[in-house]
């Protein structure tokens, strides 16, 4: 079997090979030790339903080797040939007879308005409903491990999206003492799900990020990875989807986005991805998507850009400082990633991160500013933007503490009201070689 | 009267409610209601037109190339630009392999359960123990495909990644045309999978359709419904404007029409929304009112000169002339295989029509104040979304989704939706386990994801009253 180690190296080394091809069979070796499978139900709630086409598109093993080998999948509304009453008894009394051991899976986000009508799973028998609210609270305390598939139920996603019509909220908002591993993307991508239960089976709960999401494959910037890197090192820009060149000026996100798709790519065959495919990253996993991420054919809006650059360098810095001083690199990673986000995307806003994960940040804070020093950087806050808003913000606590802030509404999206940057064929202003773009006065700004 | 209820109503793509009442073993009655409410059209107010692609693809997670190809005909629509040759090409190699998935899962995952008894494991475990009549070895062989099925559709999923960047939810299809250019590489990795697809369906699927049919041929008969058609056309051709390969038309009662786009309008009386004339799509309105007396629906009631249609495989293929024509179940099934196969041979074709070196995609300007109409065909039927941009902000959207004609309410006359029609009269044998309810139901690929534009209906749910 292998060792943890090797698994998340098997992880990291994503490109030359199938994750859950070489992963699966190990799993069912070691579940095969203890003469079990693993349990699994899988709720979909206010979901398109994409991540279980995303899951069913895993390579090796496929769907066939994993509901026969490795997982019971108890309930799974998309594939489980029962309907009815006979579903969702059924699903209760799993959940009683494995109560503590099996592995929930939510795919949707949580409508909370009205007490959860707007979301059913079922109807019992004498006619009451079950809401996605009721299902998620229920089924979610009781399972041994939460994995959150997708970006809804990871992070709110489109239908959470301003002005949240159905008051959706993410699942770990619901179910604030459990931990939940987030496997956010626009559909999640079939490894990334895979691959996080298969280390859930194993090891227990992977690694995290402060958004909750495995290390393993949420760490670095699309960005840091991109194989059109070097086209925006030496301003190649891409005019329009489809053209040569990198995707920055078309509005890609991937400096403000962190997950593997440049070495992984889609779907699990490996085959392509946004950029390889002319077009841009619209940031799907991460929390602020979509309205953080939108418009998404206006590039990263109303900031210095200079700090953009140094952001997308300052990474890679910021993560080997880290290293260096023993930091975990994804901490600070993360923690700048929310500090540039914060800074870039007008209105993003970060909506789980609790006190302790807050007073962990302050304290990776402290010590990649030390990193950085060491590494040459003045200060994260040098580095991040020069932008009016950054010289307002008094630390991370201002990012992260505005719990109650509201989601932005359609006004104070990303502003295009300067949209003569919105037409591709508009964006035309010669870069020099290493990029230095003049500040575009912010809406704000000019008032 | 006693009420049993059955909920929720699994291997459809989304949630939604079926109240049926059953008397003497026989549907006489049925109502199908939408109950959830998502309000993505709301969320497209105030958002850059250009967002609503990548946007409204996140309606469905089975039909998302179906909604980025509606939107991006409606941009181009609005500001009067035509993909060049190649992006239209690719555009109908990414849908056409989308849908061949779509198909394939359809059939496998979705209806199969309902015919052929399966593995005794989960998923397959529980369900009902009737009416099943194919012997022990054509079913283990049935469930052979279907296990095949699954590396097929996976298959079909990766010939839309080589075009679409990714699925569910792709890239590659956008106003103003496709963003991968056709060379050696990706096309001989195209033509490889489409071989393999087409040789599943040829040798498999077909088969085990029609051992399914021959079966359960009273299920020709049952379901038959209001035997109205409709087609918006499916597959753009590249080199005739405005024609496409599965052309658009209407059969009302047996009679051809030429498709009239403007005579489409929602009625909203048995819907949870403000009172209102039925209204065209483009002036659409969407004002919730849950508490409305006598509404039992989130989906509104959309018609075509007043009446419901059908749509999808069936629809398309009789006025295509490619199927006698034909209204039941049991058609349903046999054209959607069907046109899984005619799809994968077309799509053989088009592959070798891409012209190396050519352009895929057409810049454009963006004006300021534009409106424009998208209607198309998704797997499961006729497609539209239409907008309005003023300042180069969305300020209306409405998407009419097949799913809405197939799952909606009574309109403002009291004419049952074309799902409840078809279910009066349908045979439920065993109170405890009406499967037949499901057969006939699934039968037209219901897509409740999709089912309410601004609103979706969800919450999948089946209350059956048996009454007497």
């Amino acid at each position: 079997m292998l060792t943890r180690r090797e698994f998340l190296k098997l992880c990291l080394s994503s490109a030359a090979l199938s994750l859950s091809g070489i992963l699966l069979p190990k799993v069912a070796e070691a579940l095969g030790d203890r003469g079990e499978k693993a349990t699994v139900i899988w709720l979909e709630l206010m979901t398109c339903t994409g991540d279980f086409m995303s899951f069913a598109n895993t390579l090796s093993p496929d769907v066939e080797q994993l509901i026969r080998d490795t997982i019971k999948l108890e309930y799974q509304n998309t594939l489980m040939t029962a309907e009815g009453e006979t579903a969702l008894k059924h699903l209760y009394e799993t959940a009683s007879k494995q109560e503590g051991k099996y592995i929930l899976v939510v795919e949707g986000t949580v409508p909370t308005k009205d007490n959860g009508i707007y979301g059913k799973i079922g109807y019992f028998e004498d006619g009451r409903p079950v809401t996605d609210l009721d299902a998620v609270k229920y089924f979610g305390t009781r399972a041994k491990y939460v994995i959150a598939i997708g970006t809804c139920a990871s992070f709110g996603g489109p239908y959470a999206a301003s002005p949240n019509p159905s008051g959706s909220l993410p699942v770990d908002k619901i179910l604030k003492d459990v931990q939940v591993i987030n496997t956010p993307g626009c559909p999640c991508h079939p490894d990334w799900f895979v691959g996080t239960l298969s280390h859930a089976i194993l090891y227990g709960v992977p690694e995290l990020d402060a958004f909750g999401r495995p290390i393993m494959f949420y760490r670095h910037s699309i960005h840091d990875f991109c194989p059109k890197r070097q086209h925006f090192e030496n301003s190649i820009f891409a005019k329009f989807p489809g053209d040569y060149g990198c995707l920055f000026e078309i509005g890609c996100k991937g400096p403000v986005t962190f997950v593997d798709c440049p070495t992984r790519m889609w779907n699990s065959a490996h085959i392509n991805w946004p950029v390889k495919a002319n077009t841009h990253c619209i940031g799907c996993v991460s929390p602020e998507f979509p309205d953080g991420m939108s418009p998404f054919f206006a590039h990263l809006p109303d900031v210095d850009l200079p700090g953009i650059n140094a952001s997308s360098s300052l990474v890679g810095k910021v993560a080997v400082g880290g290293a260096l001083m023993g930091v975990a690199g994804h901490a600070a990673v993360s923690l700048l990633k929310g500090r540039i986000q914060n800074h870039l995307v007008n209105g993003s806003q970060t909506r789980h991160v609790d006190e302790k994960t807050l007073s962990m940040l302050q304290e990776e804070e402290k010590t990649t500013a030390e990193a950085l020093k060491a590494s040459g950087a003045a200060s994260i806050k040098d580095a991040a933007g020069k932008s009016k808003e950054s010289a307002d913000d008094s630390g991370v606590k201002a990012h992260y503490g505005e719990k109650s802030r509201k989601r932005p509404d359609s006004g104070k999206r990303m502003d295009a009201d300067a949209s003569d940057e919105l037409s591709p064929r508009e964006v035309s202003v010669v870069k020099p070689k290493k990029i230095r773009i003049i500040k575009k006065i912010s809406s704000k700004e000019k008032d | 009267m006693p009420v049993k209820i059955i909920s929720p109503i699994t291997r459809i793509n989304g949630f939604w409610r079926l109240d049926a009442k059953i008397e003497n073993h026989r549907i006489v009655d049925a109502f199908s209601g939408g109950i959830f409410f998502r309000g993505l059209e709301k969320i497209l107010l105030g958002r850059d037109p250009r967002d609503a692609v990548y946007l409204t693809e996140r309606i469905c997670g089975i039909c998302s190339t179906a909604h980025a190809l509606a939107s991006s005909h409606a941009m181009e629509d609005a500001l009067r630009i035509m993909p060049p040759r190649n992006g239209i090409i690719i555009r109908n190699l990414i849908f056409g392999a989308d849908l061949l998935q779509n198909h394939i899962r359809h059939f496998y995952f979705l209806t199969v359960p309902d015919y052929v008894k399966g593995p005794d494991r989960p998923p397959f475990t529980p369900g009902y123990n009737v009416d099943f009549r194919l012997s022990k070895d054509t079913s283990s062989q049935i469930y052979e495909n279907y296990m095949e099925s699954i590396h097929i559709s996976r298959a079909a999923h990766d010939m839309v990644t080589i075009f679409g960047a990714k699925i569910p939810h792709n890239h590659g299809i956008l106003p103003g045309g496709a963003s991968v250019p056709p060379d050696g590489d990706n096309v001989r990795m195209f033509l490889s999978i489409i071989k393999r697809v087409k040789d599943f369906i040829n040798s498999k699927m077909i088969r085990d359709a029609e051992l399914i049919a021959e079966a359960y041929s009273d299920y020709f008969e049952i379901g038959a419904g209001h035997r109205n058609l409709m087609s918006f056309g499916m597959f753009s051709h590249p080199d005739k404007s405005g024609e496409f390969y599965f052309r658009p038309g209407v059969m009302i009662g047996g009679r051809p029409e030429e498709l009239d786009r403007k005579a489409i309008s929602e009625h909203v009386k048995y819907s949870w929304y403000d009172d209102a004339p039925p209204l065209a799509p483009e002036e659409g309105l969407t004002e919730p009112d849950a508490k409305k007396p006598g509404a039992y629906s989130w989906v509104k009631a959309p018609r075509y000169k007043g009446l419901p249609m059908e749509m999808g495989p069936l629809a398309r293929l009789v006025i295509r002339g490619d199927y006698p024509e034909a209204y039941g179940t049991m058609h349903r099934i046999l054209a959607r295989v069907y046109e899984a196969k005619k799809v994968a041979e077309l799509m053989e074709e088009w592959v070798m029509e891409l012209e190396i070196g050519k352009p895929v995609f057409a810049p454009y300007e963006m004006p300021s104040d534009f409106e424009g109409a998208g209607m198309v065909e998704a797997m499961r039927g006729c497609l539209g979304h239409w907008f309005r941009a003023n300042g180069r902000r969305i300020s209306h959207y409405q998407i009419i989704t097949p799913s809405a004609w197939a799952c909606s309410p009574r309109d403002n006359n009291g004419i049952r939706g074309p799902i409840e029609e078809a279910l009066v009269g349908t045979p439920v044998e065993d109170f405890d386990q009406p499967v037949e309810v499901g057969r006939v139901a699934r039968s037209f690929d219901p897509c409740l994801a999709c089912a309410v534009h601004a609103i979706d209906a969800r919450g999948m749910q089946k209350d059956i009253y048996i009454g007497t």
